[in-house]
């Protein structure tokens, strides 16, 4: 008897594979850890390919120190749920610097994330590293392999990717150079909601709408998470009911406001939105093509 | 002629499914239920892939307002449409395809509609970029290939065709683009349909089917053409809505797992963990390990979520076996009475894929499903016209070539036909240098069974002709630029194992250059086989027990481990490490000036490249060392070595 599997089991199988043979291949794998939803759904997987064992790697944690407080929660309780080991990477010249996003810009995230994500997978000799990006998010992005070569110095050459056939992956590299693997490559949002939803897989309670500290700040919404969110003079939080897309650090990420308190509420809303989940994000507002060159200078 | 694009009509705006804002749970239970298509688009360049695509993006809804006001500006500034939305910025994404107006790397963009779930793969058309086109098709069920209607049948459509019809895409749909440009002319049409059929049953394409389209128009998309009234058939949407995808098929053959990782949490727990491959399992089922052949029963079926009762090909599941037998990754489990092949020689269709010719006879490592073996191509049988379907008599493929040769494996390989999947018959070729990925091959069948091959069974074994001389057998490799003192240094050696009562030879690189390799020039594909000649004399002689001097150029790090990979444990590398430089001064056979004015070709060092060994077992910098000094230092070395193995 035949037994037609749905997109959800078809899309968890190809991303077990992919966790497998890295494990397989790579001398010293780890999983960049974001405490997002596709991080979520990421370490979910890892836990399912590697069952009844623990997944055979540590998470990693570039922190900003910018990120939601409720996002610390959960990584704190997640990584020891999942019984692995999280490393926990803050770039100290950027903790010297005090680099913040108030008065920094661009350099907030270059230094805290971009090098800080080099330091951590230098320091830690790692060879192969699980990024949660999906090709739908954005268009560099769309052109990714899922097994993408980095040489020694971290770089991307989008022009000279290697050939990636059927389910055959090529994680040979020599000393120094590394991968970044991405299995969610062919998710999309939908199937990321659709999945946590089946799975019931626990995600920061910020992506459920709930009344929360606001301002308005150049078209986007932002929360004031702690004291160390900057009031203009004059500027007086505002109670609204909101939720997030994407989550990053606080004072960059844009909120929708939104009365939906449970998933499929969320993805309701995300169905009848007309914007991209990214155009929360103010990193890729600067130019079209800012997250290819991101990219290619190291940011995950 | 001047591009005519519908604008934005109010009908065309962002409406989403009626049921997503009556019943969320209603729609996500339908959703989840749709069957997924992966398809390419494909053709020459210019013939509107990427517009087709932002089209499809465009008409299902699938780009949200912030992106169509990015590509309204983006349009604008560096779009090839006027004041009009240039689609095709949707998909190429990254910053050169943009300032270049092509496409370089294939894109997934994704998309659904009312009844399915779509992943389509823009391919680039440059032949130049043939490698990203090869990995878009080789995940997708169907290629749209698309012909722009004032061109016709190009050779990259031909080029194209023959490629998804070799990597077995069940569907074909020629999109027959640009009808805006002329005149919506049925005439036009169906000349291009027809000579795609004539081109289409040369090469074998059962079926396909043809739309007359317009990407930047939308005809024939997702909706109709009132422009081409005679048109009756689906449009391209519809039709890829309804097209038989076959995901389930595998199902159907012979269970196959190629085990991807042994999952050993504790000492109680042993399981097998990866891909089904083919076939159906449950717990019970006899199963046959290969390629030793062993059987046992499947105890269990592990998962997260519990135990499983069955479970079918494209589930990633762990296996426990009744049995503790031998099982590793890069093996695999099979129905116990219709086991997969095993063989170590094959005939195969090899697409090159390197920036630098394939060499034949040289050691490329090979990756099919979880195993990874060292290879060896052949010089090809012949390589294919992709325009006249002709085959070419060649020494070599070279980047994009397509061509049948036979593969050697060193190690027996478990395998199916191409034709019954790729999982186990499609495989790729990996540099042992750079570890590029320079092939995709398709194994059409085995040249033998291994199984079959029997050695000639001798009484005095190897071990026995060792114990005899009493010493292990060695194969002391020395390897380094013409005069940098390997013959000097290697007779000093062999002088000194002499004295001590040693049984050794020394084949030196001009005395088999006069016999046994005298039909080998000094081209790339020459200098490997002398190479692999010596490999196979030395393995004879250290059969017999003997230790074995060597002293070639062996300019290539490949061949080096090719031997090394012959004689394991016993082969040891020599660099003598003499710069160019000092070589040259010394230039004992006044070989270095013959090639600086130009009397001999490919002289290493000088017009052809000599690949220093990463870790030399021992390494001679003639500047500093003696060879006497170093002669000693090497027969310490390998004495020292036997005193180990005593």
């Amino acid at each position: 008897m035949t037994v037609s599997l749905t997109h959800l089991q078809r899309l968890e199988a190809e991303s077990i594979h992919i966790l497998r043979e890295v494990v397989a291949e790579a001398e010293r794998p780890v999983m960049l850890y974001s405490v997002g939803k596709d991080s979520a759904v990421m370490l979910h997987l890892a836990k399912k390919a590697f069952f009844p064992g623990t997944p055979p790697f540590p998470l990693l944690h570039v922190d900003t120190t910018w990120k939601f407080r409720a996002m610390y929660d959960l990584r704190e309780r997640a990584a020891a749920d999942a019984g692995m080991d999280l490393i926990v990477h803050r770039n100290p010249e950027a903790e010297a610097q005090g680099i913040n996003p108030f008065d920094h810009g661009g350099l907030h995230t270059d230094m805290w994330k971009t090098q800080g994500l080099k330091q951590a997978l230098t320091a830690g000799g790692y060879d192969a590293a699980f990024g949660g990006a999906r090709r739908d998010e954005e268009k560099s992005r769309a052109k990714e392999r899922i097994f993408s070569f980095r040489n020694a110095h971290q770089h991307w050459d989008p022009k000279a990717q290697r050939p990636e056939l059927w389910r055959l992956y090529n994680a040979r590299k020599a000393r120094g150079e590394s991968m970044r693997v991405f299995p969610l490559s062919n998710w999309t949002e939908l199937d990321i909601w659709q999945y946590i939803l089946a799975e019931q897989i626990e995600i920061v309670p910020l992506y459920l709408a709930a009344p929360r500290p606001t301002v308005e700040r150049d078209g986007m919404l932002l929360m004031v998470d702690d004291d160390r969110f900057r009031l203009a003079p004059g500027e007086v939080p505002v109670e609204r009911s909101i939720r997030f897309r994407t989550l990053g650090c606080y004072p960059l990420t844009g909120a929708v406001e939104s009365e939906a308190t449970d998933l499929s509420q969320v993805i309701q809303e995300m169905l009848l939105t007309t914007t991209s989940e990214r155009q929360g994000r103010a990193i890729d507002h600067d130019q079209s093509a800012s997250m290819e060159k991101k990219k290619a200078e190291g940011y995950f | 002629m001047h591009a005519t694009t519908s604008p934005v009509s109010p009908d065309r705006e962002y409406r989403p499914d009626a049921l997503i804002a009556e019943d969320i749970h209603a729609y996500l239970a339908q959703h989840q239920n749709k069957s997924l298509l992966r398809f390419i688009t494909c053709g020459s360049v210019d013939d509107g892939k990427s517009t087709l695509i932002g089209r499809l993006l465009y008409d299902t809804r699938a780009i949200f307002a912030d992106q169509l006001t990015a590509l309204e500006a983006d349009s604008k500034r560096v779009g090839t449409q006027g004041q009009n939305i240039d689609f095709a910025l949707l998909v190429d994404g990254l910053a050169a395809e943009r300032e270049q107006g092509i496409t370089i790397d294939v894109a997934y963009r994704f998309f659904s509609t009312a009844r399915r779930k779509f992943i389509v793969a823009d391919t680039p058309g440059h032949e130049q970029y043939t490698r990203n086109m090869v990995t878009g098709a080789s995940t997708a069920d169907a290629a749209v290939i698309l012909i722009d209607a004032r061109k016709g049948v190009l050779t990259q459509t031909r080029r194209h065709s023959f490629l998804v019809h070799l990597l077995k895409l069940r569907h074909v749909v020629l999109a027959v683009n640009k009808m805006d440009l002329v005149g919506y002319d049925q005439a036009v049409f169906d000349r291009i349909v027809s000579d795609y059929r004539a081109f289409a049953d040369s090469i074998g394409i059962a079926d396909f089917t043809a739309i007359p389209i317009s990407g930047l128009g939308g005809d024939n998309i997702a909706a109709g053409s009132d422009a081409m009234p005679w048109y009756a058939g689906p449009t391209l949407i519809d039709h890829l809505e309804t097209i038989d995808i076959g995901t389930d098929a595998a199902q159907d053959r012979a269970f196959r797992l190629p085990v991807q990782w042994v999952n050993r949490p504790s000492l109680d727990f042993r399981g097998f963990s990866g891909l089904i491959a083919s076939g159906t399992v449950r717990p019970g089922d006899p199963v046959r390990v290969l390629p030793s052949g062993r059987t046992t029963q499947v105890a269990r079926i592990v998962t997260m979520d519990g135990d499983l009762p069955q479970a079918v090909a494209g589930q990633s599941v762990t296996l426990t076996l009744a049995d503790e037998i031998d099982c590793s990754r890069g093996d695999v489990l099979a129905t116990a009475d219709a086991p997969p092949q095993v063989a170590d020689q094959f005939q195969a269709t090899i697409v090159w894929l390197g920036e630098t010719a394939m060499l034949p006879g040289r050691s490329y490592w090979l990756k099919l499903g979880t195993q990874t073996v060292g290879a060896t191509v052949q010089e090809p049988r012949h390589a294919i016209d992709v325009n006249t379907m002709a085959e070419l008599s060649v020494k070599t493929l070279n980047l994009n070539d397509i061509g049948v040769a036979e593969v050697y494996t060193d190690r027996p390989l478990v395998f199916e036909p191409f034709e019954d999947g790729a999982d186990l018959g499609g495989f790729i070729l990996i540099d042992r240098t750079t570890n590029a990925t320079v092939a995709a091959g398709l194994l059409s069948f085995s040249l033998r069974r291994a199984q079959n091959v029997h050695w000639q069974a001798i009484d005095i074994t190897r071990a026995a002709h060792a114990q005899q001389k009493g010493q292990t057998p060695r194969l002391l490799w020395f390897t380094g630029l013409s005069g940098s003192g390997k013959s000097t240094i290697a007779n000093l050696v062999e002088k000194k194992l002499y004295a001590l009562g040693r049984h050794s030879f020394l084949l030196d690189g001009d005395n088999v250059r006069h016999g046994l390799n005298k039909d080998l020039g000094f081209t790339d594909a020459d200098r490997i086989e002398n190479i692999r000649r010596i490999g196979e004399v030395a393995r004879l002689m250290t059969d017999a027990g003997l230790i074995v001097l060597t002293a070639f150029i062996s300019p290539f790090r490949a061949e080096r481990d090719m031997v090394r990979a012959m004689l394991p444990g016993e082969f040891v590398e020599i660099f003598v490490d003499t710069p160019l430089a000092e070589a040259e001064a010394r230039d004992v056979k006044g070989l270095y000036a013959k090639a600086r004015s130009g009397e001999i070709a490919n002289f290493t060092g000088i017009t052809s490249p000599y690949e220093a060994p990463e870790r030399p077992d021992i390494r001679i910098d003639t500047t500093r060392e003696s060879p006497e000094a170093a002669a000693e230092r090497i027969v310490e070395h390998i004495l020292g070595v036997w005193s180990h193995d005593l």
